[in-house]
């Protein structure tokens, strides 16, 4: 029932005006795909920075909260440009998204790659060397590091990936 | 010529393995779009201080120096990734507008960095606010951020003129 349901949706929601206004202009897709890949770009440098800085790798001479504050805003910016390009391209082809199981596994890493960012930057509001005071915070914050790149990589793989796999 | 050299590159095996394969294709597309997405992520660093947007406290020797070699090693992966695609359908890459256009900026991409090498970045070691990045630098940081994007447009538009998922 959800199944079926689902599907009349992307019909439906296909065959809206908006929908048909963005399948007959050619370079509206493809556009949209650009600025959506330049805001991926945007996000997964600034994850690989603070995580190099955490493994202290790069930016060595500076504090950890010093280098988030520099990257993370980049994260936090593009992510309304991506869920704004992302909603224009399941408006153009509902069905190629909604109803593909890859588009829910980029969702979920999504989500999980969202709490491991918070997770590292809420502690430094409260104090900003949270992750330098002891070894086993260091630890603490290198494991997420190590964590979260798999995460950023799986959401760029599973974005090309919904072009391969039909639902 | 050009043709025949096409073509005797699609029939390698390598080639033929991608072409034909249901799996291979996508696998190294993705890998191609995870190194592009950094090497316009960590030029975009460098470019925005050549700018004087961000990293205004830090000198500009200071950021190229921990940015450009994760920017060489992404360039690497993007550059052998784009070359297997390329190879599996050769003539077609070849002849499309999109693709020549996609070469066409990197080479610009290419000359605009050899030339802030060569002559923009004089005197870089002085360049530690905004205030004191000369305008040619600036410049050269808006140029590099123009034809990239450029380059990442026109290799969507290449998904969209061959027949191939996008």
């Amino acid at each position: 029932m959800a199944v079926h349901s689902l599907q009349s949706f992307c019909k439906w929601l296909a065959s809206t005006s908006p929908s048909q206004a963005i399948q007959t202009t050619e370079w509206i897709i493809p556009a949209t795909q650009t600025v959506h890949i330049v805001a991926v770009a945007a996000v997964v440098t600034s994850a690989l920075m603070i995580d190099l800085r955490l493994f202290g790798i790069r930016w060595q001479d500076q504090a950890v909260a010093a280098v988030t504050r520099r990257f993370v805003p980049f994260i936090w910016w593009s992510l309304p440009v991506l869920l704004a390009t992302g909603a224009l391209l399941i408006v153009a082809e509902p069905a190629r998204a909604l109803q593909n199981p890859v588009f829910f596994l980029k969702m979920a890493l999504l989500i999980g790659a969202i709490c491991m960012t918070l997770a590292c930057q809420v502690p430094l509001r409260k104090d900003p060397r949270f992750w330098e005071v002891s070894p086993a915070r260091r630890r603490g914050a290198q494991v997420m590091a190590a964590l979260s790149l798999p995460f950023w990589i799986g959401i760029v793989f599973a974005g090309r990936w919904i072009a391969y796999v039909q639902g | 010529m050009l043709d025949s050299l096409l073509q005797t590159l699609e029939s390698t095996s390598v080639a033929t393995a991608i072409r034909e394969g249901s799996v291979l294709f996508p696998w190294i597309e993705c890998v191609h779009v995870l190194a592009l997405t950094l090497v316009i992520g960590s030029i975009a660093v460098v470019d925005l201080r050549l700018i004087g947007v961000t990293s205004r406290d830090r000198g500009v020797a200071y950021v190229t120096a921990a940015v450009l070699p994760i920017t060489w090693t992404a360039f690497g992966g993007a550059v052998l990734t784009g070359m297997l695609m390329f190879s599996s359908n050769a003539t077609t890459y070849g002849s499309n507008l999109y693709f020549r256009i996609k070469m066409a900026l990197l080479v610009l991409a290419g000359i605009n960095m050899g030339v802030y090498h060569l002559a923009v970045n004089r005197g870089v070691a002085d360049w530690h606010t905004a205030d004191t990045t000369p305008t040619r630098a600036r410049v050269a940081g808006a140029v590099s951020l123009c034809l990239w994007l450029g380059i990442v447009a026109a290799g969507r538009w290449i998904g969209f003129t061959i027949n191939a998922p996008t």
